[in-house]
């Protein structure tokens, strides 16, 4: 496995984190006593989330000629 | 004699060298780091309910420090697509944020462990329990260290969260469930009181050794943080003293560079696991 396929496999759990840590914040937020730092940390996370998955989409484009082995 | 596959591809597995030994190495790391995200797995699901103390962890810098390894991560693959693509500049630029990135992790790990063995549990003659912070902020302190230090009475800071859930745990009472902000009612600190160092039976840091989650947490976050400086430190060398290679064998320098982005990429992984776990579950 080269080191753009290992690079996916890690962009694609840091989404799912981002997006487990935007949910967690979330219901934290919902929660008697929840802050508005967590929802700024839930919508902080959601934006990230998106942002890796548009960076995931243009590594894949701009490494298109690298083998994934 | 020249030795085959130093930057070639086998025909067979399609792998040089290198790329091979690493994931054979990255396999036995994935063993190593399995134990232990099991040995917590077990002692997680097996403590009673509300008593496991994760809210002594601060979420944000946690989480702050997921985002500048993600961010190395990212740095670290561009580095090697721009030596893919010879361009130089790229490649030193990239991989100086890495490196940097690796600094600032280190540094704020730095200062959670600094807080920990800052942050201290007394128990008195008298039963009464205290969780706090000792005035100046002296590290590892114990009764033995007090007593060598001929140190007789200290100002002692005492948390108003812990205080009060020692109060119910010595009661005979469950502590409480941990809601997700205790980690800032937590550091709500009382007036300071003053202790004297005969009035003690018990004395120390939250470090290792003051609890089972705290043990696995070192044990854990320890082993990750010697692979971020192992990983750094050889990130470094490809980019400063060894760059030298990128003139006479530009492929085996990309190799490297390859190699040890796998490495970085397995290290940061593993904090991606450890991240939920240790803070937030």
């Amino acid at each position: 496995m080269s080191l753009k396929a290992f690079h996916i496999v890690f962009i694609v759990s840091s989404i799912l984190l981002t997006l487990g840590f935007g949910g967690w914040c979330l219901s934290n937020f919902m929660e008697p006593g929840g802050s508005k730092r967590d929802l700024a940390a839930a919508v902080v996370s959601l934006v990230a989330a998106i942002g890796l998955f548009i960076y995931g989409r243009y590594f894949l484009k701009k490494l298109k000629n690298i083998t994934y082995l | 004699m020249e030795i085959p596959y130093i930057s070639k591809s086998r025909p067979d597995t399609g792998l040089y060298n290198a790329k091979l030994g690493i994931w054979l190495f990255l396999a036995s790391e994935v063993m190593l780091f399995g134990a232990l995200f099991s040995t917590y797995v077990l002692l997680r699901v097996g403590a009673a309910q509300g008593t496991w103390p994760h809210h002594l962890l601060n979420i944000w810098l946690g989480a702050t420090n997921t985002i500048v390894l993600i961010i190395s991560s990212v740095t670290v693959v561009l580095s090697w697509a721009a030596l893919k693509m010879n361009k130089w500049g790229t490649y030193k630029f990239t991989q100086a944020i890495t490196i940097l990135c690796s600094l600032i992790f280190l540094g704020i790990k730095s200062y959670e462990y600094r807080d920990k063995f800052s942050h201290y549990y007394i128990k008195l003659k008298d039963g009464k329990e205290m969780t706090g912070h000792i005035e100046g902020s002296p590290l590892l302190w114990n009764k033995a260290k007090l007593e060598s230090l001929k140190i007789t009475e200290f100002k002692f800071h005492p948390e108003a969260a812990h205080s009060e859930a020692a109060a119910k745990v010595a009661e005979g009472a469950k502590a409480p469930e941990a809601p997700a902000h205790a980690e800032q009612a937590a550091h709500a600190e009382h007036a300071a009181e003053v202790i004297k160092v005969e009035d003690i039976q018990q004395l120390h840091c939250f470090g290792p050794w003051h609890n089972t989650y705290l043990a696995i947490y070192f044990t854990l976050t320890g082993l990750h943080a010697l692979h971020v400086i192992g990983g750094a430190l050889v990130i470094f060398m490809i980019w400063g003293p060894l760059a030298g290679m990128w003139k006479t064998d530009p492929e085996r320098y990309t190799n490297r560079v390859e190699v040890s982005g796998l490495f970085w990429h397995f290290v940061d992984l593993v904090w991606i696991f450890l991240f939920p776990v240790l803070y937030l579950l």
